[in-house]
């Protein structure tokens, strides 16, 4: 913990419920700024449901979220500048071409047309896509949009990112580059991240990993806390999973 | 150590009206494009009411004579008639299909992009709104070109005022369209909507008779006529058309854009409307 430093992202006693169905419990956790951390947890865990909380398409009712101070609440409009989200789903439109959607996507943060040319031109080098700039989306594979919803999400320099499961579908290579990828911006440009995934060989080299089960925190440290001696991550997941089943 | 300020802190409360104009540009470039790629929803648009025109209003030309009513000066062929209802059909299908395409949006994720955006919520479904606007106007004026060479020739001052009536017209049509999107759970449900809102929208409106025929057949049916939205869309476009103003449907239309913005806006928050009661998953 950085006390001197302001939370990229900061959730305090976070419920929420689907009528009768709570998704998530007393929810708490934080991310530093140039923090990759992990939220773990299977299908059905409620990581989804996070997401969509702190990026205020639900609306949270019981908690607090606030992202470098900025209540998501009483102040959307400055937390939400301030992130960059890779949903689940592909967002991206299809019928138009790479550069016509992250000119969509600058003019939605406010990017004058001459800005955005420049940043669109940095990311897509950065993801060695620059070159099919032109392109319809729909001519991309798998792997090419996901790089491209990255790109997007960076586009106006958020200071905190969020991807929900952005390596689902995807083969080994794109997984790879994806992950490097997120890891050098957290150490380079102090990026704040919330990576969300069900695969645990992700969570390898994560500054944190947070572990949501049942829509209830059942561990937030670094990797080499969560296990204990001779034992993986794999098997650290199964028995905090399993001693809260239990 | 000195306190760490993030980079986008700065930026967080740049939003300018600059910034505004930005964005809704944006929007609407994108609606613009949407529309241009989808050939077939492009060509629809001015096919449907050109069937009208020169189909059913061709036939129905020798069975009803339209008696000299305002703002028509003379007595008028039917097929002059029922010309700023096929606007009006224009703007009702295009209205809608915003919605439709609202609907997809949400079901593709690309709602989300709009929905995470820094700007106010009432701001980027109104940008929106105007966006799918737009679209709707420049199809009223490719029509109105396609119908001077079918002989309705309208005052040419005419063709300009009736741009206000457009934008008006095509506002609460939007909206309405805006209210049903952010109430329909899926795209199948959608096209349910469709057949209870466009056709009885456009059967009991002043586009295809007038009211005072209607007042003949039916008194029921003439008061539903009347409180009906669209009736009031055609007749501000057929004033407007023909150099006149009407103020009763210019208030109609703005207290109806009022109420159909309200319900919209309730609709996409995220407290109270239907992203909240929407079961999400993961």
């Amino acid at each position: 913990m950085r006390p001197d430093r302001q939370a990229a992202l900061a959730i305090e006693n976070l419920s929420y419920a689907f009528g009768e169905r709570r998704v998530l419990q007393d929810v708490n956790l934080s991310v530093q700024p140039g923090d990759f951390a992990i939220l773990l947890g299977l299908n059905g865990a409620g990581k989804t449901t996070l997401f969509a909380l702190v990026t205020r398409l639900y609306s949270a009712r019981h908690g607090k979220i606030a992202v470098f101070g900025h209540d998501i609440e009483r102040a959307p409009l400055a937390a939400l500048a301030m992130l960059g989200v890779v949903f689940q789903q592909s967002t991206l439109d299809l019928d138009l071409t790479v550069e016509q959607n992250l000119y969509y996507h600058a003019s939605l943060h406010g990017m004058p047309r001459a800005k955005a040319a420049v940043r669109i031109e940095e990311e897509l080098a950065r993801i060695d896509l620059l070159g099919r700039r032109a392109e319809r989306v729909r001519a991309l594979s798998g792997g090419q949009k996901r790089r491209v919803e990255l790109a997007r999400a960076l586009l106006h320099e958020p200071s905190l990112l969020l991807l929900d499961e952005p390596t689902v579908g995807l083969d080994m290579e794109s997984r790879h580059f994806l992950l490097q990828h997120v890891q050098s911006l957290c150490r380079t440009r102090s990026l704040g991240v919330l990576w969300a995934t069900h695969l645990i060989d992700e969570a390898a080299d994560a500054t944190k990993i947070i572990v949501l089960h049942q829509g209830r925190i059942l561990a937030e440290a670094p990797p080499a806390e969560i296990t204990t001696e001779a034992e993986t991550l794999k098997n650290a997941f199964d028995r905090l999973t399993q001693k809260k089943a239990a | 150590m000195t306190p760490f300020v993030p980079l986008a802190a700065t930026r967080a409360s740049l939003q300018t009206p600059g910034h505004y104009l930005i964005c809704l540009n944006g929007i609407i470039r994108r609606e613009a494009l949407r529309w241009l790629n989808q050939r077939g929803r492009f060509i629809s648009a001015l096919v449907r009411p050109l069937v009208w025109l020169v189909i059913f209003a061709a036939g129905f030309h020798f069975v009803l004579g339209v008696s000299i009513s305002p703002p028509y000066r003379t007595y008028i062929p039917y097929e002059v008639y029922i010309a700023p209802g096929l606007v009006g059909m224009i703007q009702l299908f295009n209205g809608m299909q915003s919605s439709l395409s609202m609907v997809y949006d949400r079901e593709m994720g690309s709602m989300r992009t709009l929905m995470v955006s820094p700007f106010p919520r009432w701001f980027l479904l109104t940008a929106k709104l105007l966006a799918g606007v737009a679209v709707s106007i420049v199809q009223a004026y490719i029509f109105f070109v396609i119908a001077w060479f079918w002989d309705i020739r309208p005052p040419v001052t005419g063709y300009i005022a009736v741009l206000p009536a457009l934008i008006l017209s095509g506002l609460m049509l939007g909206a309405l369209g805006l209210v049903l999107s952010s109430f329909i759970k899926q795209l199948e449900n959608f096209a349910g909507v469709m057949n209870f809102v466009i056709f009885p929208m456009f059967f009991t409106s002043s586009a295809l008779y007038p009211l005072w025929r209607m007042q003949q057949a039916s008194l029921p049916l003439y008061w539903i006529s009347q409180a009906n939205p669209f009736t009031h869309t055609v007749e501000l476009i057929r004033f407007a058309l023909y150099d006149s103003f009407d103020p009763v449907s210019a208030l109609v239309l703005c207290a109806y854009l009022g109420i159909f913005m309200a319900l919209a806006i309730i609709g996409y928050d995220p407290g109270r409307g239907l992203l909240a009661r929407r079961g999400g998953g993961d």
